[in-house]
């Protein structure tokens, strides 16, 4: 029982890990050998199997290669499925190494990106002859977009060139240039020749001049990196779970840590509230924080909604929310990403339609350099993009969180890009957007909650925005409405802007129209807050400024009814509209039906 | 975190990823180590629930003792089973010995996807983990499967970071893999590390036999060994060249490749 006593111990230690490494380089530069060889050095290829390639091998007159042992070996494991990214395993001193091995063909370049794209590290493989070629560079700039931060180059058929360390010196430099202009740092240059065994498993006679390790040797230099709990707290909500009494906010924690007692911001809607408790199963005492990493849950000390893909964070760095940002993107799909096309953006656990307004240039990933745009990017290109969401999203610059600073774009039916946010812009409504969050985030609340209010008024805030030409029936639909909610035992509030121009708005002219339309819509909000309904309609606001309205009162629920004279083109983000010749009765009746609909009315 | 914590955390993640995103889910039990362990997870994440049914494949020739233990857990936790027989080969007289690739096909690829039919599920919780055998590490966390429940490894969409297939075409369905990549030892580990249960047909009860992998008892064999409990087992499977599934007669002459591409778990 001594042995199996020290088992336990190893690993109630935590000393083993799982560690994945994957395997890039060219074609044809050597990836199968130098795998075989690590493979059958380490002895990790089953008994018998080298005896066995090496005879067939001479059966066929063939000199032996250890391309053909970890082919078959592959054979055997993969039974004869070669074509796509494969995973193997061996064990070495505590860590069980996971090996993908990615193809160097450029058609099986998404294969190669999605096995790197859940790899601690790296190794790229080079042909001393052959030299670097494009596709060691564009994997290298693959690695250094997916965000793999450890790396080890390989420096493969040194035998050929007779272990010339001038050769290697030559690579070493050029590449890692190539690398730092991406801001990958290669831990290790290894000389190797895995024909002949060098600088392989063991350290190399033939290249004394290399004082660096061998290529197990940088495998066990790699480092298995925590996850970020020193970066600003981020939690993207997965879910929320109503299984028994507790209402559990769920999720992984991204960066930092989450604490009962932490004031939470909620961005995009901008919410607030404070962690009442960490919810576990199977564990005797609920921990009081938990760190990046960490697949948690917790409740709030207020029933808030809030739901699916908001981020959580504190208040004092919270990420930034916008709906236009610029990006490097790389595209898998079949069909080209063209500018101006609809698809899905998924950030964190955040989905939104988008679409790419501007392709700026083409990146070659060979040289660097810009190859201008057609206005599309092709099957594997990349691209610095300016990106268009159709509702601001939360996010980060990628230098500053990873997990909330990339995305992938989804297309019909699956991932096919994928980019890292380079840069948030401002979108025109930028301004509003701050000033909501930054009183959002300050405002003290009352002893009331909102949800005690919601709950003795049977309804939720609302702000109900008429539009339309002067003398089309705004306010006379907009009184009818707020005489029909009422006599529903409802509580709503007509505001006319006309009142506030008088009131608040007495020292501002024509000229300060912006300005007009911020003092109404802080009104507005302490009204919502209060939870009532209010109708809003007046001439006073153009169509323009109903968008600055809807961020200033966000994330409260906002119902623009448009009114005309004829049918026409109806203004965007218009969720009713009716004629001026219309039973006003009824458009409140559909209004209120909307309501429902909405779950305004409860 | 540890290599144990940060595989559970994983899996607990997609686990929820599952559960959000497929409004017909369900989970395959076979009672096994692997699936066991899948289901401990998934009470886990949902704070003690398990918010779907399991579907257990009953190909008639399962050991006595799994059916037994299957049910005594479910009472315990709770969980709803959906049994998937292929009653109409199972009357024809399917069984191993016309063939096992056929047997396993009729009585497992087909029973599941009769279930799949009725029940109209669109997302597929499996146990299977990447180290296993040769198809099963190119599978990624969400694998699609077509109208015909089959599987096409060679053009299976990227799967970057931890953004899944989510979306799926009329018909079809998707895979969902949470333990893909836990090893055998990884699964023992994290068995000892939580007290997980498992069937006692894992353990030597004396003869110096027991069972490395559970399947039908035509087509298992038991492998020569004296692990009498968890820690042995791991011990035993760090000196071990042998493959897991070296007693599972399905795996031989490329079989669980064509068994795989046609819907098999």
């Amino acid at each position: 029982m001594t042995a199996a006593a020290n088992v336990t111990e190893e690993s109630g230690n935590g000393q083993r890990e799982n560690f994945q490494v994957v395997f890039v380089g060219h074609v044809d530069h050597g990836k199968s050998t130098l795998l075989g060889r690590v493979y059958a050095d380490t002895g990790s290829i089953p008994e018998g199997h080298v005896e066995k390639v090496m005879d067939i091998c001479r059966q066929q007159g063939k000199d032996f290669e250890y391309a053909f042992l970890f082919d078959a070996f592959l054979e055997e494991q993969q039974q004869g499925v070669t074509i796509d990214t494969a995973r193997t395993f061996f064990n070495w001193k505590n860590r069980e190494y996971i090996i993908i091995d990615a193809p160097g063909h450029k058609e099986f370049l998404k294969n190669m990106i999605s096995g790197a794209a859940r790899a601690d590290a790296a190794v790229l493989v080079i042909d001393a002859a052959e030299g670097i070629r494009q596709q060691s560079k564009q994997h290298g700039y693959m690695l250094s977009l997916l965000g793999i931060r450890q790396v080890a180059v390989v420096v493969n058929k040194m035998d050929l060139l007779d272990f010339d360390e001038k050769r290697f010196r030559q690579i070493e430099e050029e590449f890692s240039s190539y690398l730092k202009s991406l801001d990958v740092f290669a831990k290790h240059f290894v000389p190797a020749s895995a024909k002949k065994g060098d600088n392989v498993v063991e350290p190399s006679k033939a290249m004394p001049w290399h004082n660096g390790p061998t290529v197990l040797g940088a495998l066990e230099r790699f480092e298995k990196l925590p996850p970020r709990a020193d970066l600003p707290l981020r939690f993207p909500i997965q879910d929320v779970y109503k299984f028994d009494e507790r209402r559990i906010i769920v999720g992984r924690v991204a960066s930092g840590t989450l604490s009962v007692g932490d004031h939470l911001v909620f961005s995009p809607s901008n919410k607030t509230a404070q962690v009442k408790t960490i919810e576990t199963f199977n564990v005797p005492i609920p921990p009081s924080s938990v760190s990046a990493g960490w697949s948690t849950g917790f409740t709030l000390d207020e029933q808030i909604f809030i739901e699916r893909g908001e981020i959580a964070s504190l208040a004092d760095n919270p990420p930034e929310v916008t709906s236009l940002f610029r990006a490097n993107v790389f595209w898998m799909g079949m069909a080209p990403l063209r500018e101006g096309t609809t698809c899905f953006l998924r950030l964190a656990t955040r989905e939104e339609e988008m679409k790419v307004t501007r392709i700026h240039n083409l990146i070659d990933a060979e040289t660097l350099q810009s190859a201008g745009s057609m206005g599309e990017i092709p099957r594997y290109g990349v691209a610095e993009v300016t990106i268009q969401t159709k509702h601001p999203v939360a996010l980060d610059r990628y230098s500053d969180i990873e997990t909330t600073g990339r995305f992938v774009i989804v297309d019909g039916y699956d991932v096919s890009g994928g980019g890292i946010i380079m840069e948030p812009l401002e979108d025109e409504l930028q301004e509003f957007r701050q000033e909501a969050r930054h009183r959002d985030f300050l405002w003290r609340k009352g002893e009331v909650k909102q949800s005690e209010r919601v709950t003795r008024y049977g309804h939720n805030p609302a702000l109900i925005l008429f539009t339309g030409e002067k003398g089309t029936g705004k306010a006379r639909l907009g009184r009818i409405l707020e005489r029909r909610l009422f006599s529903g035992g409802r509580h709503v509030y007509l505001l006319d802007a006309k009142n506030i121009q008088l009131t608040l708005g007495r020292d501002l002219s024509e000229a300060d129209k912006i300005e007009m339309v911020r003092r109404f819509s802080e009104v507005a909000q302490v009204l919502l807050r209060c939870g009532l309904i209010v109708a809003s309609t007046t001439n006073t606001f153009a169509l323009a400024d109903h968008q600055p309205i809807r961020e200033l009162v966000h994330p409260h629920k906002v119902i623009t009814v448009h009114m005309a004279f004829q049918k026409g083109e109806l203004p965007e983000k218009t969720d009713l509209d009716f004629l001026e010749s219309e039973n006003l009765e009824e458009a409140a009746k559909t209004i209120i039906k909307k309501m429902e609909d909405m779950e305004i009315l409860l | 975190m540890d290599h144990l914590e940060r595989l559970e955390n994983q899996s607990i993640y997609i686990l929820r990823e599952a559960y959000k995103n497929f409004d017909n889910l369900c989970m395959l039990w076979s009672v096994g180590k692997d699936s066991t362990v899948l289901l401990w997870l998934a009470r886990k994440a949902f704070f003690g629930h398990v918010p779907f049914p399991l579907v257990f494949i009953d190909t008639s020739y399962k050991i006595p003792e799994m059916i037994t233990w299957r049910d005594n857990l479910a009472k315990e936790w709770n969980l709803e089973i959906v049994v998937a027989k292929n009653e109409k080969a199972l009357a024809e007289g399917m069984g191993p010995e016309k063939g096992r690739i056929e047997c396993c096909t009729a009585l497992k690829t087909v029973g599941l996807e009769l279930a799949l039919k009725e029940k109209q599920y669109n997302g597929v919780i499996a146990g299977v983990r990447a180290d296993e055998e040769g198809t099963r590490a190119k599978e990624r966390y969400f694998s699609a499967r077509d109208r015909y429940n089959d599987w096409d490894f060679r053009e299976q969409p990227p799967e970057l970071w931890d953004q899944f297939k989510t979306r799926f075409a009329p018909g079809t369905h998707v895979r969902v893999h949470p333990l893909l990549d836990w090893t055998e030892i990884n699964v023992w580990e994290y068995i000892q590390r939580e007290k997980v249960r498992v069937v006692d047909l894992y353990f030597d009860h004396g003869d110096g036999t027991r069972y490395r992998s559970l399947g039908c008892y035509p087509c298992t064999g038991k492998i020569n060994s004296t692990a009498k409990n968890i820690p042995e087992i791991i011990e035993e499977l760090r000196k071990t060249k042998v493959p897991e599934r070296a007693g599972r007669a399905q795996d031989a002459n490329r079989g669980m490749e064509m068994l795989r591409k046609g819907g098999y778990m």
